[in-house]
């Protein structure tokens, strides 16, 4: 047992790695990058030989997991809630195949869209895939989390999910931890038909899935992640989901004068509601992300019960919840200090000085003057900040790969030419179908490979193809004299701007790889090269 | 003993080596903590804060409420404004940088914001910069910007110094030394804060 000051996903790779880990995979994004680099770094997970590689993109991470658990291991797969989007074809059929050895899901869902394109609540993939679903209110619950995940993951046979929200994710307390436990043995499942999901074994596979969900709400209304906490004012009773039970004890620091059931784990347990229903006559409901639960104890015919929430207004629809929001509904006063506003001003966030992508951006406008604006497909990334003065680049930013993609389907539309702006990690996460696609149609778009050798916008992560993207164009088929790798510096923008309006008017598909190590990277080796 | 705290600055400007060092002295006292940061798409020059939360009873939001907070330390002095309205009204303190951090277009008239700051019931604006260069090196501006939040902080000055030693200890005893004398002359200028008539 030690004590030790953990991120929420420090926390969550603390416990999987006591809790018996052989291997965490993982895309980056924010925000639950540090999950995996923490178990990257850590001299334990070194010594027992835990695996923990950046995987290509979150489905190639949920199914590895999915592998090492069918070899009868425990495995986590990590990624933010976007990523479950990726993730979902591996995940909602690993419900239906079942785990073997302990599989937990980790999805980091980003109310408020600090770092998001929406704001998605990744509860429902866990109604959607019938799975147990734990959503741990602080770190010593993610802690936690990870040790019941796995074993209620073992005892039944099923993934797991684990969500939490930005707030816990990248803040730091405490931790108590527990004795390590050995990882499994491998071991194989019983029935080597498990994992084959022909229909008539899925069919089979789905009807022990179904027969388990009583036992799951079971397991809900006994666990330590959900609790009735009586009051004496029992006008008003409160269901208090995740982070949002945090909020309530904030605002009442003797203790919440009434009811309240902290809910930590679905699917919801309908005797703890039930026991909360029959005591109080009005009920606030309070959760981080979408009113999940909210919506659940309001019906389709909402009304028999006089429920407050999100959904009605007492609290915002959107965006995440902080204590001055829970107390206001609570109808507690609230004093807030003086704004200024008249000296401050925003400060959105910008590339680097020195960042290469700002000498592609530069050629690519010169490269198009002339042609009406509009035509630059663009994806995730830092280069997503293209879309901002002074570049005014981009004109999409949707979801992993897509930049391609909408490339090719506008260029069918009639929109010649037609540009898609993707970085290289991007590009070797979603785009590399996207390019087969636009070869085999013969399209005319023209693909620029932000080629920065990193995953930048989440800290400089290695790039799954790196040194591989000339040959990865190659051999989806783009001819070699369309490939062509250049230099983003100042004194090469003349030439690159000639590149680029050469190849924009090629009638087929062509590539531009503007090739330079990010300068954060660049600066980091630097640094390491000094001290070594 | 309670004591929330917001750290505001641009990203890479070593707000949360403030939020290590405080953080470390409270966990030596035994006090509970949290500490929320910023990751992500918002490091890349744009405006970023930590909200530090010590108590010697448990701590439960990871968030500071607004109009909660005793202290506002900031590196940069319009990020520093950003978060005003955090401090407990007629009770919290402002104490910041003084030197901007300009990467964009719209950046407020420098004399009008310094101003603004001195004219705060409760702010001490240091040159933080310039201490930083004459008594240590231009790194530890935020080591001396601490030293000047120091009496506000809620924790023995003892334990502060010592907490930087812990911290700064892998980079050697000369970064050790350096950052100290930046914390002592930071606590020195917040001392001889508003002693001196401010036309002096």
């Amino acid at each position: 047992m030690k004590r030790m000051m953990l991120l929420g996903d420090e926390a969550i790779a603390q416990g999987a790695l006591d809790a018996g880990l052989s291997g965490a995979y993982a895309y980056p994004g924010t925000p639950s990058t540090e999950i995996t680099e923490y178990v990257q770094r850590s001299p334990e997970a070194k010594a027992r030989g835990v695996y923990a590689q950046w995987s290509a993109n979150e489905k190639t991470a949920m199914e590895t997991a999915l592998g090492m658990s069918y070899a009868g291991k425990r495995a986590i797969a990590c990624m933010k809630h976007v990523g479950l989007n990726v993730a979902a074809d591996g995940f909602i059929n690993s419900a239906i195949t079942g785990a073997n050895g302990g599989l937990i899901v980790v999805a980091a869902d980003d109310p408020s869209m600090h770092s998001s394109q929406n704001e998605q609540d990744s509860r429902f993939y866990g109604k959607f895939a019938m799975v147990p679903t734990i959503e741990p209110g602080n770190q010593q619950e993610a802690y936690d989390a990870m040790h019941y995940g796995f074993d209620l993951s073992e005892k039944y046979g099923t993934p797991v999910l684990v969500r939490i929200t930005t707030r816990l994710a990248h803040s730091r307390s405490a931790v108590t931890t527990r004795e390590p436990r050995m990882q499994n043995d491998l071991r194989l499942p019983e029935n080597k038909r498990q994992f084959v999901l022909l229909p008539a074994i899925a069919r089979k596979n789905y009807q022990s899935l179904l027969g388990k969900q009583e036992a799951f709400e079971k397991e809900s209304s006994e666990s330590a992640f959900n609790r009735l906490i009586d009051g004496p004012d029992r006008s008003t009773g409160i269901v208090a989901a995740g982070l949002a039970f945090n909020y309530l004890m904030e605002i009442f620091p003797d203790g919440c004068p009434h009811p309240v059931l902290k809910v930590g784990q679905y699917p919801l347990p309908r005797v703890l509601v039930k026991r909360l229903f029959d005591a109080c006559p009005r009920i606030i409901v309070l959760e981080e992300g979408a009113p999940f639960v909210e919506e659940m104890l309001r019906g389709v015919l909402d009304g028999y019960k006089d429920i407050h929430g999100r959904m009605d207004g007492l609290l915002p629809r959107a965006g995440e919840l902080n204590p001055n929001i829970v107390g206001q509904a609570l109808g507690k006063e609230i004093r807030r200090g003086e704004s200024i506003t008249d000296v401050v001003v925003s400060r959105p966030p910008e590339l680097c000085k020195g960042c290469p992508h700002i000498d592609t951006f530069e050629a690519l406008n010169e490269a198009l003057r002339g042609y009406e604006e509009g035509r630059v497909f663009s994806d995730i990334g830092c280069y997503t900040l293209g879309a901002l003065p002074p570049f005014n680049a981009i004109n999409s930013c949707v979801d992993m790969g897509a930049s391609i993609t909408m490339a090719i389907g506008a260029a069918e539309a009639g929109l010649v030419p037609s540009i898609a702006v993707i970085g290289d990690s991007t590009f070797t996460h979603s785009g590399i179908t996207g390019l087969l696609d636009a070869v085999n149609a013969a399209v005319p778009i023209t693909v620029v490979i932000l080629d920065n050798d990193t995953t930048a916008m989440t800290g400089g992560q290695p790039s799954p193809g790196s040194g591989k993207l000339t040959d990865i164009c190659l051999g989806v088929g783009v001819p070699s004299e369309h490939i062509i790798v250049i230099e983003p510096l100042k004194k090469n923008h003349a030439a690159n701007v000639e590149v680029m309006k050469r190849e924009i008017q090629h009638p087929g598909v062509s590539v531009i790889i503007p090739r330079r190590e990010c300068i954060q990277t660049a600066a980091d080796s630097r640094k390491e090269a000094k001290k070594s | 003993m309670k004591r929330d705290i917001i750290l505001a600055g641009v990203g890479g400007q070593g707000i949360l080596t403030i939020a290590t060092v405080i953080g470390y002295a409270a966990v030596e006292r035994g006090l509970f903590l949290k500490q929320s940061e910023v990751h992500g798409m918002s490091q890349r020059g744009g405006e970023v804060q930590s909200h530090l939360r010590i108590s010697d009873t448990e701590v439960f939001s990871d968030l500071v409420p607004e109009g909660g907070a005793d202290l506002i330390i900031g590196v940069e002095p319009m990020e520093s404004l950003r978060y005003y309205s955090y401090l407990k009204p007629g009770e919290g303190w402002l104490i910041t940088n003084k030197k901007p951090f300009v990467n964009i277009p719209n950046y407020p008239d420098f004399e009008t914001l310094w101003n603004r700051i001195s004219s705060l019931p409760r702010a001490i604006l240091i040159d933080g910069d310039t201490i930083a260069r004459e008594h240590a090196n231009a790194r530890a501006v935020n080591i001396v910007v601490l030293g000047a939040a120091s009496d506000h902080v809620g924790l023995p000055v003892e334990d502060l110094r010592n907490a930087i030693r812990v911290i700064f200890a892998r980079k050697g005893d000369a970064v050790v030394e350096a950052n100290l004398r930046a914390f002592d002359a930071g606590r020195a200028f917040a001392g001889s804060w508003g002693k001196v008539p401010a036309t002096a």
